[in-house]
């Protein structure tokens, strides 16, 4: 099937594209391999039917690259001579996550195979958006009618992040010379 | 399977990134290739084969479509990523600020 | 418009040019929210590229003269608090706390499905001015100015 082989080349694309932008030495062309990383995200949610995912996740992704050039290109920054924390250290992580990758494969062989869910609820959704709600993108209605709590908790949590921002780097409404400390 | 484990390895390439790393950038980076890897495996669970996007149209509104509740919790994950990331980079700002540098085996006291 | 700040004479015109082009591109997708993919984050996010393509094109100062950004930081600081709002209604209406109590009306028409639409609305204008404030405050800080608190 199609969608499985453009599966496994995107994913095995992600992988490579994510160990060569965090082994790059340069700030600037690592950022920009992260960038890559996360169209290929956008280009697997187009693939599995999802275009409000893919639309989201591009548009956010473009942002964050932004928000990232702008905090770090302009510092004086230095080139660290060993770039991991010692040898023993990396070869036992990497063992230990090997060791995991390992015994997760029974685990997932318990789940349903790939291309079948099980539509315990989303099958009511599914049925019902179109008479109860009377909107078009279902989407739409699982977050903004049936899980509308949700959404007002992340709106919550994307409020607090930015004022956590906003007070990290104390900006202040009126610049006063000579400020507290 | 093949699949799942493909995106499985790709979150344990950014753990094993985010831990043995002394740049506070590439540990910033590493995070976000963390985020991308458990949002597509939701992505993943709710795909059915030969299913259409959840979205109605007017010649077609009983076909079978792909479970839309990944989708909304996905939606909801991507954004509060970003208002991390945003608030790591500030954190990474500051203590640039303080010490000079970025390498975490440099940053030891709390300072204010 | 000085010369000195900024880009290039080219990307200025151009990015006035095309500035109402990218708004109403964010407001189409956040009003078509319940109809065709996008939503409110989607055309939020849209919006604060809108907004910062004025920032990097002309340059701090003159940005700064044209947007006041007091009122911008107090419409995004409004957002949860109308969501709030929206969901009390609900609850005035004697159901439970966000219920959809607005009137609904046919499939695929523009004011259907009750408040999605209200809420679309509030949640687009509060995400694109979350993030457009957040890079906003982020350049602030100048490296050659030396150590501030």
């Amino acid at each position: 099937m199609p969608v499985d082989i453009w599966l496994i080349f995107l994913l095995s694309f992600m992988i490579l594209g994510s160990i060569v932008a965090l082994e790059i030495k340069d700030i600037l062309s690592s950022i920009v391999a992260i960038g890559v990383v996360g169209l290929a995200v956008s280009t697997a949610f187009l693939i599995l039917q999802a275009p409000d995912l893919a639309i989201v996740q591009f548009l956010f992704e473009i942002f964050a690259l932004i928000i990232l050039v702008r905090a770090f290109i302009r510092k004086d920054y230095h080139q660290l001579e060993p770039a991991r924390l010692g040898r023993l250290t990396a070869a036992l992580t990497a063992l230990t996550l090997i060791a995991v990758f390992a015994f997760s494969v029974h685990a997932f062989k318990g789940l349903p195979e790939f291309g079948r869910p099980t539509l315990a609820t989303a099958q009511y959704y599914l049925d019902h958006a179109g008479q109860q709600v009377k909107s078009a993108n279902i989407v739409s209605a699982v977050v903004l009618d049936y899980r509308a709590y949700d959404t007002l908790g992340e709106v919550t949590v994307l409020f607090t992040a930015i004022l956590g921002t906003f007070t990290i780097l104390r900006v202040r409404k009126a610049k006063k010379e000579g400020g507290e400390k | 399977m093949i699949i799942y484990l493909l995106c499985f390895a790709l979150f344990l390439v950014g753990l094993y990134e985010l831990m043995t790393k002394r740049d506070l950038i590439k540990i910033i980076l590493a995070s976000g290739i963390m985020g991308y890897a458990v949002n597509l495996m939701l992505v993943l669970f709710g795909y059915r084969r030969g299913a259409v996007y959840p979205i109605l149209e007017k010649g077609r509104e009983a076909a079978a479509m792909v479970d839309p509740l990944p989708q909304a919790l996905v939606l909801t994950s991507i954004v509060i990523e970003l208002g991390t990331t945003a608030m790591l980079a500030a954190l990474a700002i500051r203590l640039f600020n303080k010490y000079k540098t970025f390498d975490i085996t440099k940053i030891r006291r709390l300072r204010g | 418009m000085s010369e000195k700040q900024g880009l290039t004479v080219i990307v200025k015109t151009v990015t006035r040019a095309i500035l109402p082009v990218i708004f109403l591109y964010g407001f189409y997708i956040i009003l078509h929210g319940h109809l065709s993919p996008g939503g409110g984050f989607g055309g939020g996010v849209v919006l604060a590229l809108a907004f910062l393509s004025v920032m990097l094109a002309y340059g701090r100062p003159t940005a700064q003269k044209w947007l006041n950004i007091r009122i911008l930081h107090d419409v995004e600081s409004s957002g949860p608090l109308l969501f709030l709002a929206v969901g009390l209604l609900g609850l005035a209406a004697g159901g439970a706390f966000l219920l959809n109590v607005l009137g609904k009306g046919r499939l695929f028409n523009l004011w259907s499905s009750g408040f999605i639409l209200p809420l679309n609305i509030i949640i687009g204008v509060k995400v694109g001015l979350s993030l457009f404030l957040a890079v906003w405050a982020l350049t602030e800080w100048d490296p050659e100015k030396g150590d501030d608190t």
